[in-house]
């Protein structure tokens, strides 16, 4: 246990000052403090410059790509390197959907496991779980690639696709050849991804709301769901929504998992059992090869999409979040 | 259990069937939700062990990649590369990360802590291609080809808000009177917050450190096109580099099933790096010298 340091100088002059500020504000102390105190601020500013420098990298990198194509960037579906005719549309299409699929499986497991481990589940057996679901992120995201490709494509292209094709092939949603890699490997691998995220915000909003209101619902004769679903969940739903847009962030933005299974290929097809293409996949498969600078300011600016666009779902998220975690709970009148 | 406070004189009617069944069907459906969840973890795990194990072998640990068709071979220069990178990553990172989280929880109770802490948040959330986008302009631009530094720049930029808001964190969490008693005894601030409130906090600020390193060691994206990759040895902090991400994502794109087996063996030997790192660190936080007084 180290003690106080002993005291350097011996030139110390005390001033009383009104606030809790060190007594020692003369000699050279004086002169140590503003240094380490610029040197820190120095470090703090440093996240300012990079936040800063990532933006104009982004916006000066991306501007021939702007001045030739402007807004329609956005919605044509030409990706066309060869005639350097670049449009995003399949890209974005493609992201969005695997996102959202991604959020349509993960959402219902994640908020299961969260009310199981805080409602639920026996005490000893809170830490364990939490912590083993906790890991789920912990797993960097090529070795998720590594594993779909190998073990989650196979399992589709020859059981669950078929089976699919079978019974809902009549909503066009699952038609085409089981290839096994495509949108839906790529959503079911993002929801794998996401559940601890969305999971963990979700335990943290349910444990921010007062025990004194789950003990006035059960003390209104509730059962232990009835309880869950009026007295927990429906206070919490301003923080689990932001727990699902935060996993909606880590979605968008997810980059090898995806493009190891998507299928790599610029097409917009309703079927979730074809190939696509998304935004961080386009950036990490043909980054490297771009020649012109054209096409790399293209792929850049898919980034600066990238970028914006998780920037405001992440703003969003924390915002909720803190709705509930902040001592405000969202209001819970039917 | 809450239920039994409630005295039974006051439980009126008896549930009705209806309302236990929901109740034991949402236990249910939550218990499977977990289950479900625990299912490909257990099979990530146990495949990466089951097809890693099989092919990590001396020459897996000691050789570079053989050319395409022949066996053998190994990563042993990826692994070399992705310590390279990570030494770098965090010898930039690791005392910026620090010190902005020293400025804000021993500085910050301002406007502009307040910018930071948001700036910081949203660094946090950049998808990690970008911050590849972004090196690669800053370094491999600037530099006229690909480098071990720019990936550790891209890493770096990864680890400053994850290091910085922990840091906060941590030392907030240092009571007020161990900083009064150190100024009443004469000493100056800078020397307070490095030897008595930073040290006190030690064990946190590691564990936020080694958070940040694991989450970092095995990112692939934002080292396509700074890091590159590289067949051979390379210890230049100025040439493409090998990483152990990078090798297992190429290696599992390929069409070879050698590749594929040393895929496997990659990324077990990446996961078992990445544990080891973080274990290693806490045990000598634990029981070293890093020891903070608490």
């Amino acid at each position: 246990m180290p003690g106080p340091q002993p005291v350097e100088k011996s030139d110390v002059v005390a001033m009383p000052k009104a606030s809790a500020q060190p007594l020692i504000t003369a000699g050279s102390s004086h002169v140590a403090d503003r240094i380490f105190y610029f040197a820190m601020l120095a470090c703090g500013l440093c996240v300012l410059a990079l936040v800063a420098l990532i933006v104009y990298q982004l916006i000066s990198k991306s501007s021939p790509s702007w001045h030739a194509f402007g807004w329609s960037f956005f919605f044509r579906s030409e990706w066309d390197p060869v005639n350097e005719q670049y449009g995003a549309f399949p890209f974005v299409y493609g992201t969005v959907v695997s996102s959202l699929l991604a959020l349509i499986l993960a959402v219902p497991l994640a908020v299961g496991v969260a009310v199981f481990i805080t409602e639920m589940c026996p005490g000893w057996l809170k830490g364990p779980l939490a912590f083993t679901t906790e890991l789920l992120a912990a797993i960097p995201s090529v070795i998720y690639g590594l594993w779909a490709i190998f073990v989650l494509v196979p399992l589709l292209r020859e059981y669950l696709e078929p089976w699919l094709m079978k019974y809902l092939g009549w909503t066009s949603f699952f038609e085409g050849p089981p290839y096994g890699i495509g949108m839906l490997a790529a959503g079911i691998i993002l929801a794998i991804m996401v559940i601890p995220i969305i999971s963990s915000i979700t335990r943290e909003v349910m444990t921010a709301v007062p025990q004194q209101q789950r003990e006035a619902v059960l003390a209104l004769g509730a059962t232990r769901w009835e309880m869950i679903r009026t007295g927990v969940l429906r206070n919490a739903r301003a923080g689990i929504l932001g727990g699902i847009i935060l996993g909606l962030g880590r979605a968008l933005g997810e980059t090898m998992a995806v493009t190891m299974v998507i299928g790599n290929r610029p097409e917009i097809a309703k079927s979730l059992l074809a190939p696509g293409y998304t935004m961080a996949s386009v950036i990490a498969n043909e980054f490297s090869e771009a020649t012109t600078d054209r096409y790399l300011s293209a792929l850049v600016e898919v980034g600066l999409a990238l970028f914006i666009v998780t920037i405001i779902v992440n703003i969003l998220a924390q915002v909720l979040v803190w709705t509930v975690t902040r001592g405000t709970p969202a209001r819970a009148n039917a | 259990m809450p239920e039994t406070l409630i005295p039974t004189e006051f439980a009126a009617a008896p549930i009705s069937l209806w309302r236990r069944g929901m109740n034991l069907l949402a236990t249910l459906v939550a218990a499977g939700a977990v289950l479900l969840v625990l299912l490909p973890l257990g099979a990530i795990f146990a495949y990466l062990v089951y097809k890693g194990i099989g092919s990590i072998n001396w020459a897996f640990l000691t050789q570079t990649p053989k050319p395409v068709g022949e066996a053998g071979g190994g990563m042993a220069n990826a692994i070399a590369g992705s310590v390279l990178i990570l030494a770098i990553a965090s010898a930039i990172g690791v005392p910026i990360g620090i010190g902005a989280g020293i400025y804000l929880a021993e500085y910050g109770r301002n406007r502009l802590g307040d910018l930071i802490r948001f700036t910081a948040d949203v660094l946090n959330g950049v998808p990690s291609i970008v911050v590849g986008i972004v090196a690669y302009g800053l370094v491999v631009l600037t530099q006229g080809h690909f480098s071990a530094l720019a990936g550790g720049v891209a890493l770096a930029i990864m680890m400053i808000p994850t290091v910085s808001r922990a840091t906060e964190e941590m030392l907030l969490l240092v009571p007020n009177t161990v900083r009064e008693a150190a100024y009443g005894l004469g000493v100056s601030r800078w020397r307070t917050t490095l030897s008595i409130t930073l040290r006190t906090a030690t064990s946190g600020v590691i564990t936020g450190v080694m958070l940040a390193f694991a989450r970092v060691a095995g990112e692939t994206a934002p080292l396509l096109f700074t890091a590159f990759g590289n067949q051979y040895w390379n210890w230049k902090i100025n040439q493409p580099t090998a990483a152990l991400s990078l090798q297992v994502f190429t290696y599992a794109i390929s069409p070879f099933d050698e590749w594929h087996r040393q895929a496997w063996a990659g990324a077990l030997i990446l996961i078992l790096l990445i544990v080891l790192a973080v274990s290693a660190v806490r045990i000598a936080a634990n029981y070293g010298t890093l020891k903070g007084a608490n």
